[in-house]
């Protein structure tokens, strides 16, 4: 028994290296370097010094960091409100109808950043887009280019992340109990308070816990806010690629990407604490 | 009343998910090298161009070979995790589950800055095993929730049964266990081969400089103006994840894992 309750752990030893090897010490050496010193003949110097951070503490950063998180929940709000009504429709649908569409749905969900940013590019531009349609159809004079734009930035965001949005409320609303919708209907409530009064309520979990996925999610979006969007739209991961690619200030770049995990981590605290608060 | 409105959504809606598809599509089949939409005339000359350009075929390669490889690695280093955790609900499992899920939560940027760092202190630079491994760990979250999911839908008394009748413990995960969850794990691997396949800032991190993959070398593409060869890659790329999850759907069942209930 003692032998076998061994090779229970001995049969953990391989994946146990991976994961320590690849995660936790790229993600210690992350902390590290954020307070690392700099040195005269390397980059820097392990050690403990807060001038990454203090460089950070400047309006400039800061403003970055409070429009990025601003810029998330803005479309994490917008996303899971359009795919909302859509997901709920979708739970109604046959099972075929259902894999269909959801084979869709994770086949974008998919699709690289870098694509989507692309398709957008195209879709917004003047000689080849829906300015050029607008102008066919007469609606405009002529045709104009609609990126970069804080409008471009914001329906490609929402574009990227309403399949996450989706999938994130397809658990909730496809067990929801349908017998609860019947009563409601047969008590006398219009289909719309129904849905406002009964299928909301019920799934106010999913909703939270999606948008704040959503808001995650956004903050590591780096190619759309700066293919489509100009420099004020740049967001802490545009940032961080940028320090870290085209400045090699890994210090720098560690001391953001410790101040982007801080700002997730604080907002999926902050969520579960109201959760855990609403419920008790 | 209500039922057209919910018409009118629904269509909206799908019109929103797949415009961009379409004027990307036809675009690809343009004739001429600027991009036009309407298109103008019809050529398929820029999906040649993937296999018949030899550094875009490169691309393709890297980017096949680094999705495939990643995607066995990680499932290979979740079979044994979730399994420990099911099975014997080891709380050593439960917590190596827990840390393998996490770098799929974090802001990917994270991740790759930590792969930079850790591959430069290593001093392994520009390998392709670099961007393999990086993409199993970054993934792993996928194989190990997928694959939990295939065995906590193994009914225990099934086990017990087989049990009972004599069969050793090797026999039962051979006849009981391995023939329901492996669609599931092969479900973990799929999604990891297409998001491997789809990543960008990982692979520009860990190997960017060396070792082009598709993604990376359409960014590179962007800047130095548009060819209609990266809209007829956005439609490869697209019918590619239509296929492997339609065959998730076909083998496996998709809505279950994406949480339905049966």
């Amino acid at each position: 028994m003692r032998n076998s309750s061994l090779s229970r752990y001995v049969a953990l030893i391989p994946s146990s290296v991976m994961i320590g090897v690849f995660f936790a010490i790229p993600f210690a050496l992350i902390l590290m370097v954020s307070v690392s010193s700099p040195a005269d003949d390397a980059d820097f110097r392990l050690g403990f010094d807060l001038q990454h951070f203090q460089r950070f503490a400047t309006w400039f950063y800061i403003e970055r960091a409070l429009f990025s998180a601003g810029l998330c929940a803005l479309i994490a709000a917008i996303s899971m409100a359009i795919a909302f009504p859509f997901t709920y429709f979708l739970t109604t649908f046959k099972r075929r109808a259902q894999d269909l569409w959801l084979i869709y749905i994770l086949a974008q969900l998919s699709l690289s950043e870098v694509l989507i940013a692309f398709s957008w590019q195209i879709l917004l531009s003047r000689t080849s887009g829906v300015g050029n349609i607008l102008e066919m159809l007469g609606i405009v004079e002529r045709s104009f280019s609609m990126a970069p734009s804080a409008g471009a930035v914001i329906a490609a965001l929402v574009y990227l992340t309403v399949p996450f949005s989706v999938l994130l409320l397809f658990p909730a609303l496809s067990r929801m109990d349908r017998s609860l919708l019947e009563a409601a209907r047969t008590l006398g409530a219009s289909p719309v308070r129904t849905f406002f009064t009964v299928v909301i309520p019920v799934t106010r979990p999913a909703i939270i816990s999606g948008a704040v996925t959503v808001f995650v999610l956004t903050l590591g979006a780096i190619i759309v806010p700066q293919v489509l969007g100009r420099p004020q739209h740049w967001t802490l991961s545009v940032l961080i690629t940028d320090q870290a690619i085209f400045n090699f200030n890994m210090p720098f770049a560690s001391a953001l990407a410790v101040v982007l995990l801080a700002l997730s981590a604080s907002v999926i605290a902050l969520v579960s604490w109201l959760g855990r608060r609403a419920e008790a | 009343m209500i039922t057209a409105l919910r018409r009118i959504y629904m269509a909206l809606f799908a019109l929103y998910l797949i415009g961009p598809i379409i004027v990307i599509t036809a675009v690809s089949f343009n004739a001429q090298k600027f991009l036009a939409f309407p298109p103008r005339g019809f050529s398929l000359r820029w999906y040649a161009a993937i296999f018949v350009e030899a550094d875009w075929f490169a691309a393709l390669m890297n980017s096949l070979t680094i999705a495939l490889a990643s995607a066995l690695l990680s499932t290979a280093i979740a079979v044994p995790v979730a399994y420990a955790a099911w099975r014997y609900g080891l709380r050593y499992a439960r917590a190596l589950f827990a840390l393998g899920i996490a770098p799929f939560i974090l802001p990917p940027v994270i991740m790759a800055l930590a792969f930079l760092l850790f591959f430069s202190s290593v001093g392994v630079n520009g390998l392709m095993a670099n961007v393999i491994i990086a993409h199993a760990i970054f993934l792993l979250a996928l194989p190990l929730v997928t694959i939990s999911l295939g065995l906590e839908s193994i009914d225990k008394a099934l086990i017990e049964a087989a049990q009972t009748m004599g069969a050793s413990g090797w026999t039962v995960f051979r006849t009981v266990i391995v023939p329901i969850a492996a669609p599931f794990a092969l479900a973990g691997f799929a999604f990891c081969f297409v998001l491997s396949l789809n990543e960008y800032i990982i692979a520009l991190m860990t190997v960017g400089f060396t070792v082009e993959t598709l993604p990376v070398k359409i960014f590179n593409a962007l800047r130095y103006g548009y060819t209609p060869v990266i809209a007829s890659i956005a439609v490869l790329f697209l019918l590619v994840n239509i296929t492997v999850f339609s065959l998730i759907a076909r083998f496996s069942n998709l809505a279950r894992i994406l949480g339905a209930m049966d």
